[in-house]
């Protein structure tokens, strides 16, 4: 459906031209909903960065619902913030001339990367972390995006991803006017999830699907599903598994593999549960939790595809999606002071939340001391040797909780300021509650506490939880 | 123009108070009420007191089917709405009841339409209750937005891509997007009888300007309307309804 933009029609718009005050200065994109421009603002109504208009395309010829998607992203872009979606600035009564006008996002195109593909792991898990940022960043404004693919996202030049184009997208308190419409908004066909095949679309697992999609080709090169032309080719996702991409690169990481292949089950509900998750993988590949997924070095053969049509043709989809409610939980431990008697209230205090998530993350930090200079005679008093008596501690603390390998992750940081790394961390990670221990009345050897926790609180993007100890001094 | 709907009020002082003091905090320049006054609360004459004061001050007022049925004894009502009405007939006034049956059945206010039940047939009291009865108010109403009552359940029917109307479960609270190139029905909730398990009010709000509505949820005393409908000495359910929201 796409053209370059030099297959423009000049006489559609051309160079100069003034459009309700906007000046077009060039021509960046045709689609199969509309053309994109390069704009100057009209006077006196700067917004102080650069502007794309997108115009739709309407008329004899062009597809009808363009102008619905135009309406969906009108509605969605609108209310949607943060660094990852393009500024917002307007639309024009749709009904007249229908064009939106938003931030012209500086940077380099997802398609330049999968067009160079394939990359090295740390490049896919780089790339990789930064898209999950920005789908988890729109999940949380309680939209799907459903048309995840190379040509959607930019890639800015320090590194941060931005999604574009809302025109098939869901918003979870908006009627959905693309329903029951299956297959002008079933999404890109490499990548679109075998849900939205079924109609379904509010589910924002669909968005990993297509992640997933990503992913693999940004390590082996090519989609998992090649480009099938048709519904029914488009379809074959729903029971085919793909080649794994250990099978066509051997030198893939098992943990790449396991993310892409988690990312790609047909049932949702064995998917990641949040992009968040996703990214937490990515930027720490040594603790994925390594199941029969990342050890797959052969495509499933004759009889394992048939065993898998079989359960899909079988299988009956939920009628409704529902969001999982899947925190990022982190948990501040001082393993510097073990006697601690908060730490069993840290610990009573992270059983509770998890009690109450269906799935979740759990994050163990511990941030010590700066290490010191010199080198002492015996082991613990090298830098790799403390830190790794820290991991113990913190795993020691942990284990009464009895968690599987795959929610739970050691983290011993060092820094003179406690207080910030904790806040950073929890912000990389997309945490969702802190669990540290409060500061107590009195305490002048543990002092450290009172500062960091007071700090913290004030600083952190996420919520709080203090853990006090019940009729503690 | 901001538009406040209110609808089903049930002779529910305490809910209906709330609401219309809700709607004058966000600044509401009309009311539109959707008929149901009366029936099932015990403060039939406060409530239509106070509509009678609203619609002299410009509001707009439809009939319901328990206004309707203060004068035309029906078969189609439960004991405990019969209840409910008797009690509303001995406590309005002849000026009281000769209001509620003056109220026109539909309001054509392009490009809005009023209706209590379907604008398919206002008089039969059928209920909007699935896309397909939706279907059939918005093309008899022939307008771009059409309001209702009724149905004590909030919801928002829209047109779908290809000219069907499709059905959405709003979130109160969220202003939603309802361009006019498009038809759209609404149900705006019960003031004075919810439904759904929550006893808070339901009412609804259009901003004209800005192409908007926003179905709203406004808690109130509801103890003290069960209360009041108790010491009325009315059937001891419509208390409970009240109470639990059901």
């Amino acid at each position: 459906m796409s053209s370059s933009a030099s297959d423009i029609d000049a006489a559609r718009v051309p160079h100069g031209a003034d459009i309700d005050g906007y000046r077009i200065v060039g021509a960046l994109h045709a689609g199969g909903n509309g053309f994109v421009y390069r704009v100057t603002a009209p006077e006196g109504r700067d917004p102080g960065f650069p502007l794309v208009m997108k115009l739709a395309a309407v008329g004899p010829g062009q597809p009808p619902l363009a102008l619905v998607s135009f309406e969906t992203e009108a509605a969605i872009l609108r209310r949607l913030t943060g660094p990852y979606v393009p500024r917002w600035v307007e639309a024009s009564e749709l009904s007249t001339r229908p064009y939106l006008v938003m931030e012209y996002v500086e940077g380099v195109g997802l398609h330049t990367h999968t067009g160079r593909a394939p990359l090295p792991a740390d490049e896919v898990a780089r790339i990789g972390a930064a898209l999950a940022d920005a789908l988890h960043s729109v999940h949380l404004q309680e939209v799907v995006h459903l048309d995840v693919k190379p040509e959607n996202f930019i890639v800015r030049p320090g590194g941060e991803a931005v999604i574009l184009d809302f025109g098939y997208a869901h918003h979870a308190r908006y009627p959905d006017l693309l329903a029951e419409e299956r297959h002008f908004a079933a999404g890109s066909a490499p990548y679109v999830s075998p849900e939205q095949l079924d109609g379904r679309r509010g589910d924002p697992r669909s968005d990993l699907f297509a992640l997933g999609a990503l992913l693999y080709e940004l390590t082996v090169g090519e989609p998992p599903f090649g480009e099938p032309e048709t519904y029914a080719g488009m379809r074959d996702r729903l029971w085919r598994a793909p080649v794994p991409p250990r099978a066509l690169q051997p030198a893939v990481s098992p943990w790449l593999q396991e993310i892409v292949l988690h990312l790609l089950e047909v049932d949702a509900a064995k998917r990641y549960a949040t992009a968040a998750h996703v990214a937490f993988d990515l930027r720490h590949p040594e603790q994925v939790a390594l199941t029969e997924r990342a050890s797959r070095t052969r495509a499933l053969g004759f009889a394992g595809q048939l065993a898998r049509w079989w359960r899909a043709s079988r299988a009956r989809a939920p009628r409704h999606a529902t969001r999982v409610h899947a925190p990022v939980i982190m948990v501040a431990v001082d393993t510097e002071h073990p006697e601690d008697d908060r730490l069993p209230a840290l610990q009573s205090a992270t059983r509770q939340l998890i009690a109450a998530s269906a799935d979740y993350r759990l994050m163990c930090v511990s941030v010590i001391e700066a290490a010191p200079l010199g080198e002492g005679p015996s082991l613990s008093d090298t830098a790799s040797g403390r830190h790794l008596d820290h991991v113990i501690r913190l795993r020691h603390w942990a284990e009464p909780l009895g968690l599987p390998e795959s929610r739970l992750s050691l983290h011993v940081v060092e820094s003179g300021d406690a207080a910030e790394t904790l806040v950073e961390l929890a912000s990389a990670n997309h945490v969702d509650v802190l669990v540290l221990g409060a500061p107590r009345p009195g305490d002048k050897a543990l002092g450290w506490w009172r500062s960091t926790a007071s700090s913290v609180a004030a600083d952190v993007h996420c919520s709080v939880h203090l853990a006090r100890v019940p009729f503690g001094d | 123009m901001r538009i406040a709907f209110l609808s089903d009020i049930h002779a529910n002082r305490e809910a209906l108070d709330a609401c219309l003091r809700d709607a004058r905090a966000r600044g509401a320049e009309r009311l539109v009420f959707l008929g149901d006054f009366v029936g099932y609360g015990a403060d039939a004459a406060a409530v239509v007191a106070r509509i009678v004061d609203e619609v002299s001050r410009g509001a707009v007022a439809i009939k319901g089917n328990h206004d309707a049925a203060l004068d035309k004894r029906s078969g189609y009502f439960n004991d405990a709405a019969q209840a409910a009405l008797d009690w509303a007939r001995r406590t309005l006034d002849s000026t009281q009841r000769a209001f509620l049956a003056g109220l026109p059945l539909t309001v054509d206010d392009a490009p809005r339409f009023y209706v209590h039940a379907s604008a398919a047939a206002p008089e039969r009291w059928d209920y909007v209750d699935s896309p397909a009865a939706a279907q059939r108010c918005v093309d008899a109403a022939g307008q771009t937005y059409t309001f209702v009552g009724h149905v004590h359940d909030q919801m928002l029917y829209y047109e779908g891509a290809r000219g069907r109307m499709l059905a959405f479960q709003p979130v109160p609270g969220t202003a939603i997007p309802i361009g006019a190139h498009r038809r759209w029905l609404a149900i705006v909730g019960s003031v004075g009888q919810p439904r759904d398990r929550r006893p808070a009010a339901g009412y609804a709000w259009l901003d004209d300007a800005r192409s908007e509505i926003t179905f709203i949820r406004v808690p109130y005393d509801h103890v003290a309307a069960a209360r009041r409908i108790r010491t009325a000495g009315l059937p001891e359910s419509l208390a409970y309804r009240v109470e639990l929201g059901i």
